[in-house]
Parts: C-alpha cells; structure tokens; sequence
C-alpha cells in the first residue's frame, strides 16, 4: 500500500539535507578548524587598536596561529588589551615575542603579527605581551604628511 | 463619511477574525494528541510532495543564483583589486538572506499554492465534511501532516540552496573567472561564522517554513468552496506568503545581525 519509491526520496532528501548542513559547516564556515583545536589565551596590550575586530587572524611569519576572541579598554594602563587564543600546536612563543597589528593590503582588514624573540622561557595561558606596536592610523600619517609639507616651505 | 468609519471598522474586525481563525486551525491542528504512526506516514507522504518535487527548482535556481553572484560580485571587487573577498561575499549573502528568502518565495510559489489548492478542492468536493461524517478529524488528519511537511522540508530546502549556490559562486568565480581557489574557499571559511551565519539562517528559514506553510494550509481551509474560491485562495496565498517572509526577514535581521 505503501510506495517503497516514495519512502527512499523522502529519506534521500532528508540525507541530502544533511550532507549539505555538513558542507556549509566544514566547507563553507570552516567550524572544524575554529573548534577543535585546544587553545591558550595571552593578552597583549596596545595603545590603540583602532579597526581590530574580533576574530582577526592572529599571525606568526604569515601562518595563521590563532584568532582574537576579545578587545576591551584597561583604564589603568590606559591602553587597548587584545586578548588572543593562541592554538595549542604552536606553544613556543618565547616571552619577549612582540605584537604588532598590521594590515592585509592597503586598505584590507587588520591582523595581529607576532615576532618572537630570543627569550629561552615561553608565553603560556595568560601571559601579557606589553612589547607592541600599535596600528598605523592612515588619518594621522596623512595629516602628519600634510603638516611636514607645509613647514619645508 | 459614517458610512466609510462602518467600513474600517467592519474590515478591521474581519481582520482579527481571521487571524483568531488561523491560530485556532494552527492550535488544534497541531496541539492536542494525534496518532504518531498514522500521521507520521502521512507526513511523510506530503513532505514528498512539498520537499523532493520542489528540489529540482530549489537547485536550479541555487545555481544560478550563486552563478550570478559570482559575475556580479567580481566585477565589482576586480575594481578594487580584491577578488580574493569574492568566497566571503557570495558565501555570506547566500547563508545570511537570500538562500532562506528565496528559498521560502520559491517554497511558497511552488508548493504553499499547491497546498492550497489541494486543501481548497477537498473543501469544494465536501471530502473534509465526509472526513468529520465518519468521524475523523480533518484537522488532524489533512491539516497537521501538511504543516509538518512544510516546517521540516523548508529549512532543508534551504541548506540546499545555499550549498548549490556556493558552488555555483566556486564555479563561475574559481573555474572562469580564475579567481584563486585557495583565497576563495580560505576567506570564506574565514569571514562566515557556523553559529552567526549558518545557523542563524537555518532560524530563519524554519521561521518562514511555519509562516508560508500556516498561511497555505488556513488559505486552503477557510476558502470560499467555488472554483473562483479556490483561484483566489491560491493568489492570496503567494501574496501573503510573500509579503509575510519579506516582512519577518527584516526584522529577524534586526534582531540577528542588527548590533554588529
């Protein structure tokens, strides 16, 4: 009474449902690599941190060690603290590793970079790294031009 | 100009009429204890009928759609030297509105009229009055199945959708327009987020799975029983629908993506 037909396209639409839920979570949105991994978190403090966002690239010599998870404002120090969770492979940053943010392009989004030092002791989870180099505002190194210019006249 | 106040009132009140109407279909259809077996086969027949024969529209447009994306969105980056970003904006549009959106249009065109229709010929032919005679509930029996139909067909339509589209946007970008295909895919994972955006947009295709379908199956249900009945239900149906996912869309993005 019941079509077999009908009973094996239902449950392959409903499979193919599946596989295409799968396909937009690895392939699409990338969740494996953001969630499997164990991570350990460092803050870096900077003075400004103007167009970091959260979930920019935290890299090292180009390769993508980890992501920012959070940006908020120290009061006592009166700076930026980026906090960083840092994939647990690459744990052998030594502790006078500096950050700098840079930018991917001219006009592209911000990233953090870190360059590590000669230090034999390593950063572990919650470290802060005070050695940074904050980004590089094209407003002011505009008007910093605009004003240079003007005073050699 | 009393006449005209009569009017607004009267047409206000047949408003809240219907839409008291349809909750009540919508409760006692769904509320309440049903057979499981029985409906569950008949749930399966209907999502047959909405889901696997609105799947060769459902990819094709995907396709396209995703196609489109591709050209639009590279013509556009080229100009600013950053066709890399082209995964991150076909990937994100698809997930975040128009794979839920056009999906639910679709949805509501191809198998929202085919519900009503169908509903609305049972009515004409006096098989729902038969239904109660023999003491069956019609609700329960013809109503219920096809709701459940449509809220689990659409969300996975739209998974479809989306994948086929992102696809579409790989080939016409990576394939023709020689894109690299490492900075494609890598942007896009890394800009789309699971939970913000693919997730968020499966919400709001279940969303308008309950919307498009609920307005089908009360259009079908509370028509007038002629043939004229029926044609207008059916019209109503895909205006409402449409408007309705319009609508819910603008403020589910409100509220999903409005503070960021």
């Amino acid at each position: 009474m019941y079509s077999r037909r009908l009973e094996l396209s239902v449950g392959a639409f409903v499979v193919l449902g599946a596989i295409c839920l799968a396909f937009l979570a690895l392939e699409v949105s990338g969740l494996t690599q953001a969630g499997r991994q164990d991570t350990y978190r460092i803050t870096a403090r900077f003075d400004n941190v103007a167009g970091l966002t959260t979930r920019a690239k935290v890299s090292a010599a180009g390769v993508t060690v980890g992501r920012v998870v959070g940006i908020r404002y120290d009061a006592q120090t009166a700076g930026a603290m980026v906090e960083m969770d840092i994939q647990s492979d690459f744990d052998a940053f030594s502790l006078d590793t500096t950050a700098s943010i840079l930018t991917a392009g001219l006009l592209g989004e911000k990233y953090i970079g870190l360059s590590i030092g000669g230090d034999p002791d390593v950063l572990v989870d919650g470290d802060v790294i005070f050695d940074t180099q904050s980004a590089v505002v094209l407003e002011e190194l505009i008007g910093r031009f605009l004003m240079n210019s003007g005073s050699d006249k | 100009m009393i006449e005209r106040i009569r009017g607004l009132g009267r047409s206000t009140l047949v408003q809240v009429g219907d839409l008291g109407r349809a909750s009540l279909l919508l409760f006692q259809a769904i509320a309440g204890r049903s057979q499981v077996g029985v409906h569950w086969r008949l749930t399966i027949d209907q999502i047959y009928a909405v889901g696997v024969l609105s799947l060769s529209i459902i990819i094709v447009s995907g396709l396209f759609i995703g196609m489109v994306l591709g050209l639009q969105g590279y013509t556009i980056l080229a100009d600013y030297g950053s066709e890399q970003a082209l995964g991150q904006m076909v990937a994100l549009s698809l997930t975040r509105e128009l794979g839920p959106v056009v999906t639910a249009l679709l949805f509501a065109g191809r198998a929202g009229s085919a519900l009503t229709a169908e509903i609305g010929l049972m009515k004409a032919t006096e098989q729902l009055a038969s239904l109660e005679m023999i003491g069956v509930d019609p609700l329960r029996r013809v109503v219920a199945p096809r709701f459940w139909a449509g809220v689990i067909s659409l969300p996975i339509l739209s998974l479809i959708f989306v994948s086929v589209g992102c696809l579409g946007g790989a080939l016409v970008g990576v394939s023709w327009l020689g894109v690299d295909a490492g900075s494609f895919w890598a942007n896009m994972q890394a800009s789309v987020d699971f939970w913000n955006d693919v997730f968020n947009g499966i919400i709001k295709s279940v969303v308008f799975a309950v919307v498009v379908t609920w307005i089908a199956v009360y259009q079908g249900y509370d028509l007038v029983p002629t043939s004229e009945g029926i044609a207008r239900a059916t019209t109503r149906t895909v205006v409402y629908a449409s408007l309705a996912v319009l609508c819910f869309d603008f403020f589910l993005t409100a509220v999903m993506f409005g503070e960021v």
